[in-house]
């Protein structure tokens, strides 16, 4: 075809060099320019705001611990998802991942709006063992997840987060494990750390009080999975991407 | 090493023209069939992104079809489909919808539907519960009634649910924890507690325990541990335990208390579906009032 055989490209060098160029362009092209829409494809509702340092060390535990490969978070724009698990998911609702955990499997159910659906006691016994409370299912047991978490570094992590987008303030750095410790234990003052982060519950989800372990910081972050944003106050005309 | 290309003898293809060592490689070509399909995937696929939104900056793409709203208007479709049934359900009276047999089959196979995806995580595919704390609806053993109302408010603002202001609430306190009773106070408590259902084996010791549940307990869970629904105070006097009714586990909610959340509802079911549930629900245990 177009009289290039491979024999002519393979002995010409620079014929050899320019139509790779081009190829290669045409893959990075693909990848490159919708990020130049990004700004018309995040919708522009309400209430989302970066996690909370105790949600984002249950983020990373869920990533660490592989989740994204049996459960997606992406309600897709399909009637049957949202008869199942509520409205379709929002470009907005994940625009602080990074990266994001859409997923591309379901073995087990979508989570992006697991937030609040079940209780924190199901969450860890669910977690610790799950056929205690869905005889059905396949999914392995976490309770191992009771040790305590190590969170000395979650001050870096955010500030990590910050230099890529994410607006943490200098004052949520400065204050992350202060607000970590406040968020898993509901009995402390929280009122600095709820001025910090809207929408935010306190949760000690194993009633332990004594030790703020993995188990509560993953229950954290399920039980706001979701939840940001009222779709009850969002109007069409804010879901409208282009 | 590369030479003119000849045609292979045995095959009666030509050959690339490569030669190492004497083995000379055959430029088989692509079967036509195959190389048209190719061609025509490609066609097809210039084809898709004008007409389907594929290009940033372009719009919607010539068939002006956004997934979202595709979806939204299936959703809406499917909505108006049902909403006369819907309409009647959240109009009518709730003893109304069992009156009307209709309108309750309905209701019940709606409501199954629903319970399997919002409520059997925890309280089982049948409504049978799961230990730990996850009541069984499909009896009529009820913490906060099982009259059609009452599920109705159970289901719409939960139990001790974190985000509703008019969620049912109680706290039983922690005996042990909190310094109320002793070790062995609780023991005593906890063996009076199983002879209020006739299993009870020291009667010293529940005789000790009488005193003390007629002074720390009969608030809520009545003189003869019959409970009140009014408070969420489960029955002490029958078989069924949320958390167990051995003597250590009895022990373990005297010492520490229990205080079992249920999510809200109502801002996440439409109310005709709330009702749907609350139909089917009383229908499992079917012999409460209504």
């Amino acid at each position: 075809m177009f009289g290039f055989s491979q024999a002519k490209i393979e002995r010409n060098l620079i014929l050899l060099g320019i139509l790779t160029l081009i190829t290669i362009s045409i893959g990075g092209l693909v990848q490159i320019i919708p990020l130049f829409a990004v700004e018309q494809t995040i919708e522009r509702v309400g209430g989302i705001r970066p996690y909370t340092p105790l949600e984002l060390a249950g983020r990373d535990i869920y990533v660490r611990e592989g989740c994204y490969t049996c459960h997606s978070q992406m309600v897709r724009p399909f009637r049957d998802e949202r008869e199942r698990y509520g409205h379709y998911s929002l470009a907005a609702e994940s625009m602080y991942d990074h990266p994001f955990q859409w997923g591309s499997k379901r073995t087990g159910p979508d989570l992006a709006r697991v937030g609040g659906r079940y209780s924190d006691e199901w969450q860890v016994l669910h977690l610790r063992d799950p056929r205690s409370v869905v005889p059905a299912s396949i999914m392995p047991a976490y309770g191992f997840l009771d040790r305590a978490l190590d969170y000395r570094g979650i001050a870096d992590r955010m500030a990590t987060l910050r230099a890529v987008g994410v607006p943490y303030t200098d004052e949520m750095v400065a204050n992350a494990r202060a607000d970590l410790e406040a968020q898993a234990r509901p009995e402390s003052d929280g009122s600095g750390f709820a001025g910090r982060y809207a929408r935010a519950r306190q949760v000690d989800a194993d009633a332990d009080p004594a030790r703020i372990t993995e188990m509560d910081a993953l229950v954290a972050y399920l039980q706001m999975l979701g939840t940001l944003v009222d779709f009850s106050e969002v109007t069409p005309q804010q879901l409208r991407q282009q | 090493m590369a030479n003119a290309p000849e045609r292979d003898a045995h095959s009666g293809t030509t050959t690339t023209g490569h030669e190492w060592d004497g083995l000379k490689e055959l430029n088989t070509p692509l079967p036509t069939w195959w190389l048209w399909t190719f061609y025509a995937t490609i066609a097809f696929s210039l084809l898709w992104l004008v007409l389907y939104p594929a290009l940033p900056f372009t719009g919607t793409g010539l068939l002006g079809s956004i997934a979202r709203q595709e979806a939204d208007a299936d959703h809406a479709a499917r909505i108006a489909a049902a909403e006369p049934m819907l309409a009647r359900l959240r109009q009518a009276e709730l003893p109304e919808i069992l009156a009307d047999a209709e309108l309750r089959a309905y209701a019940i196979a709606g409501g199954r539907t629903a319970f399997g995806n919002s409520c059997a995580g925890c309280h089982g595919a049948g409504g049978q519960g799961a230990a730990g704390g996850f009541p069984s609806l499909a009896d009529d053993d009820w913490l906060w009634g099982g009259r059609l109302a009452e599920i109705e408010q159970t289901i719409r603002h939960g139990i001790r649910a974190p985000d509703d202001a008019e969620t049912r609430l109680s706290q039983m306190p922690r005996f042990l924890a909190d310094g109320m009773l002793t070790a062995a106070q609780v023991g005593d408590v906890a063996e009076h507690v199983l002879s209020l259902s006739g299993r009870g084996t020291d009667a010293a010791a529940a005789a000790r325990g009488a005193s003390l549940f007629a002074e720390n307990c009969v608030a809520c869970h009545g003189e003869r541990g019959e409970g009140n629904r009014e408070l969420g105070a489960p029955s002490l006097a029958d078989a069924v335990w949320l958390y167990g009714g051995d003597r250590a586990s009895v022990a373990r909610s005297i010492s520490y208390a229990r205080a079992g959340v249920m999510p809200a509802w109502g801002a996440r079911l439409d109310p005709a579906v709330i009702r749907m549930l609350v139909v089917y629900l009383h229908s499992l245990g079917g012999t409460e009032g209504q």
